[in-house]
C-alpha cells in the first residue's frame, strides 16, 4: 500500500491551523493525500468517517499524524452533522479549514445511460455528493471567526460527458455551482470556498466506476503531461488552497489533472485502446 | 510454490494482518481470513499494483480465495 505521508514536503505553512477532514477511506484516498500534506506542514487534524468499516481504516491513519479527534459522521443526517461540529467546537473552539471529500451514487447507475437514472438514485447522489458540502460548510463557517478555507473535490465529468460517470457528473456540476454561491456568501467573512477537479486516481471510490481502468489509461495517454496525476500532486494543490498561499483565491474550480481538461481531441501519438472491462 | 503464489500470500498477510499459516490456497478472504467487503476491493487493487495486471470488476467479484487470486494472476501473466 502506498503511504503518501513520508513523501510530503515538511515545513510550517500550516503551523497553528486546525482542520477537519471528511471522507478519508484509506491511504489511497485523495482526502488522505491532502490531509498528510497539511500535517507535514504543521496542521492539526480531525477526521470524520461513515460507518465502522471506514472507521477502522481511518483511525490508524489519523494516529500516524497525531490526530486523536476521529468522529463518525453520516452526512445525510442533519443531527449527526450538528453533533460532529458540536464535538469539534467543544474540543477546539474554532477551526481554520475543512476538506469535504464525500460523494456517493449507487454503483448500479455508474454505467449504462444517465437518462435511465431513477428519482431516488438521483436524489441520494445529489444529497450525499452536493448538499452535504453545503450542510457542513454552514457548520464549519460558524466555527471560523477569523476566516478559513473550505475545499471540496470534483471531477471533469461535471463539465463534460465522461463514460459511466452519469448521475455523479450531474451531482458534481451542482457541487461546483454551490462552490461559487458559497464563495459569494462567505467571502465577506474571509472564508474561502474552492474545489479541486482531480484527474482520475485509482481510489476505493473510483473502483466503483465502470471501466475506470480504461479512463485512467486514456487520460495517461492523452493528457498534455502524458501521465496521470498522483496523490502527491493533489496533496500539494490541496495544501495551497488550505494554507495562506491562496489567501486571495475563492470560488475556484481548479484542475489538477496534468492538463487533461484543455484537450479537445486525442493525442495523435496516443494509440487507440480497447475498454478492458465489458461489465455493462 | 510459484513466485506469484508467494507474492500473493505476502500481500494477503500484510493487508489483512493475519498469520501466514492461515493463508492456505483454499482460505476464503471473508470467511477464513476476516476480510470485510472493502478489504476484498483493496486486495484486488494491491494485486493489480504488485503484478501490473488489470483485474476488471466482473473478474474481481469471482476472486474469493487465495487460490482464485493466484490462478487469475498466473493466467494473466502467461497470456
Amino acid at each position: 500500500m502506498s503511504s503518501t505521508l513520508s513523501e510530503q514536503p515538511k515545513g510550517n505553512l500550516m503551523a497553528g491551523k486546525r482542520g477537519l477532514v471528511m471522507g478519508v477511506a484509506n491511504d489511497r484516498s485523495i482526502a488522505w493525500a491532502i490531509a498528510s500534506a497539511c500535517a507535514a506542514q504543521g496542521a492539526e487534524l480531525a477526521f470524520t468517517y461513515q460507518g465502522d468499516a471506514l472507521g477502522k481504516r481511518v483511525r490508524p491513519l489519523a494516529e500516524s499524524v497525531g490526530s486523536t479527534l476521529v468522529l463518525p459522521c453520516d452526512v445525510s443526517d442533519d443531527a449527526a452533522i450538528a453533533e460532529t461540529f458540536a464535538e469539534i467546537e467543544r474540543v477546539w473552539g474554532k477551526i481554520d479549514f475543512l476538506v469535504h471529500a464525500i460523494g456517493w451514487a449507487d454503483k448500479q447507475f455508474l454505467r449504462g445511460r444517465y437518462v435511465d437514472t431513477p428519482r431516488d438514485a438521483f436524489l441520494k447522489a445529489m444529497d450525499i455528493s452536493c448538499f452535504s458540502f453545503t450542510a457542513v460548510a454552514r457548520h464549519a463557517a460558524a466555527l471560523m471567526p477569523d476566516g478559513g478555507s473550505l475545499l471540496t473535490l470534483t471531477y471533469l465529468g461535471a463539465e463534460r460527458v465522461m463514460p459511466h460517470y452519469n448521475v455523479m457528473g450531474v451531482a458534481k456540476a451542482a457541487l461546483e455551482a454551490s462552490v461559487q454561491y458559497m464563495a459569494a456568501d462567505l467571502g465577506r467573512d474571509n472564508i474561502r470556498v474552492n474545489a479541486i477537479s482531480a484527474g482520475p486516481i485509482m481510489t476505493l471510490a473510483a473502483n466503483g466506476i465502470g471501466d475506470f481502468r480504461y479512463i485512467l489509461r486514456w487520460n495517461q495517454l492523452n493528457a498534455p503531461m502524458e501521465r496521470n496525476v498522483t496523490l502527491k500532486d493533489v496533496g500539494g494543490s490541496g495544501l495551497y488552497f488550505l494554507s495562506d498561499l491562496s489567501s486571495g483565491v475563492t470560488g475556484e474550480v481548479h484542475h489538477v489533472d496534468c492538463g487533461y481538461h484543455i484537450v479537445g481531441m486525442k493525442n495523435p501519438n496516443a494509440p487507440d485502446i480497447n475498454a478492458v472491462s465489458s461489465s455493462d | 510454490m510459484s513466485e506469484i503464489a508467494d507474492k500473493v500470500k505476502k500481500i494477503v498477510v500484510e493487508h489483512l494482518g493475519v498469520d501466514e499459516s492461515k493463508v492456505t490456497p483454499d482460505a476464503s478472504f471473508i470467511d477464513d481470513l476476516g476480510a470485510d467487503s472493502l478489504d476484498t476491493v483493496e486486495l484486488v487493487m494491491a494485486f493489480e499494483e504488485a503484478f501490473s495486471v488489470e483485474i476488471p470488476e466482473d473478474a474481481a467479484e469471482k476472486i474469493t480465495t487465495v487460490k482464485d487470486a493466484i490462478d487469475y494472476i498466473e493466467k494473466q501473466k502467461s497470456a
